[in-house]
């Protein structure tokens, strides 16, 4: 079975000097999932990127959270968009050749 | 070194408040921010520019300093004294890095390293690189290690067998340096596949198409072909025909991280017909065709 890394919310917290609080809205409005095993909240190693770069368009840029998600899902899209432009020019350079 | 401007970049005049300068540099920086703009170099250092500008404005008394000394700064013999010391000192608790992820010549002159004493600076993460890497499809066959220069530094990777054409990897902490003792930014590589082989890559699986001669492709028989495994044997059916398929499981494409694991190797046979015949031949051929 593999072991998940799991980092406390609190802890989370604590270093980056932000609410418990705003860790909870960023989950309600699903900007981030959070495991919850009896009273404490965890953050997934994989989301501390994300939940970084929110903390920072919050609270250094003053974007408040429906600016985040649609940053987000900008970011998001401009990200897929890139790896399809390259995997189009792959192709087309694949058909030049003759391949 | 040229005099910077930090009102002009900031697009505030000299009688500017706190609250202005404050207010013009969010306006900006979440234009430039590297968190927005990812992959543009130019924003990132625009940013810089901008977050130098604030770093020197916001602070009353280096907004003071500069606004003193500025435009003269080449004369301002005490500050590069006092600056000289400051850096020699022994106490000295930050590393500057000339490169692109700290401040300007200009600022340093003024105010000493990137991180003047003040400990309430805004940490931002660096910028975000990319980069491509061109691969041999022989190569992605094989899992093996790359020793990669990115902006000066050697970056040793393990590439996955069976990567494909197209995928990025990200390499946590390689991208541009973060501003202010912020975290670095990542590096995400994409790999470019060119084919060096007679195969067609579709996913994991492979095609080829295998020349067959007229007398193999009737009678049938066997014959060698050449994979990115190695050689291998194969049964030819007699009466085999023109464009025939033929599937061998697990001799494709390996599997992206998974050890072991390969796609299928399709061969298409293409029968090629005898030519510069001999006088011996055309006569069986006629032969054959009286039949």
């Amino acid at each position: 079975m593999q072991t998940e890394i799991l980092i406390s919310a609190d802890e989370f917290c604590a270093s980056h000097h932000i609410e418990i609080s705003f860790i909870k809205s960023l989950q309600e409005t699903g900007l981030i999932e959070m495991t919850v095993t009896e009273d404490a909240k965890f953050i997934r190693t994989q989301q501390l990127n994300q939940l970084e770069k929110i903390v920072r368009l919050y609270y250094e840029l003053d974007i408040n959270l429906e600016g985040i998600e649609t940053i987000t899902h900008l970011l998001q899209r401009i990200n897929n968009m890139q790896r399809e432009i390259i995997s189009l020019k792959n192709k087309l350079s694949a058909y030049e050749t003759g391949e | 070194m040229d005099f910077v401007d930090y009102y002009k970049i900031l697009g505030v005049d000299k009688n500017a408040t706190q609250d202005d300068i404050k207010k013009a540099y969010r306006k900006l920086a979440r234009t430039s921010h590297p968190d927005l703009n990812p992959n543009d170099k130019g924003a990132n250092k625009k940013f810089q520019q901008i977050n130098e500008a604030n770093e020197v404005l916001s602070d009353p008394e280096k907004r003071k300093k500069y606004d003193q000394h500025g435009k003269d700064w080449q004369h301002a013999d005490q500050f590069a004294q006092a600056n000289q010391s400051r850096r020699n000192s022994a106490d000295q608790q930050f590393s500057y890095d000339s490169g692109d992820g700290d401040f300007s010549d200009f600022f340093e002159s003024l105010f000493g390293g990137s991180r003047g004493g003040n400990s309430r600076q805004t940490k931002f993460r660096g910028q975000d690189f990319n980069a491509e890497f061109q691969l041999s499809l022989t190569d992605a066959y094989t899992t093996h290690k790359q020793t990669l220069a990115v902006n000066g530094k050697n970056i040793r990777i393990t590439i996955p067998a069976g990567i494909e054409n197209g995928q990025v990897i990200k390499l946590t902490g390689h991208g541009g340096s973060g501003v202010n003792g912020g975290p670095a930014g990542d590096l995400f590589i994409t790999f470019s596949i060119a084919n060096d082989t007679a195969f067609k890559r579709s996913g994991n699986d492979l095609q080829l198409n295998v020349d067959l001669n007229l007398y193999t492709a009737v009678l049938g028989g066997d014959i060698t072909i050449d994979t990115l495994g190695g050689k291998i044997k194969l049964k030819v059916k007699p009466e085999t025909q023109n464009g025939t398929k033929v599937k061998l499981t697990g001799k494709g494409f390996p599997l992206y991280k998974k050890e072991g694991q390969f796609g299928d190797l399709f061969i298409t046979y293409s029968i090629k017909i005898p030519v510069n015949l001999t006088d011996k031949e055309r006569e069986l051929f006629t032969e054959l065709s009286r039949l």
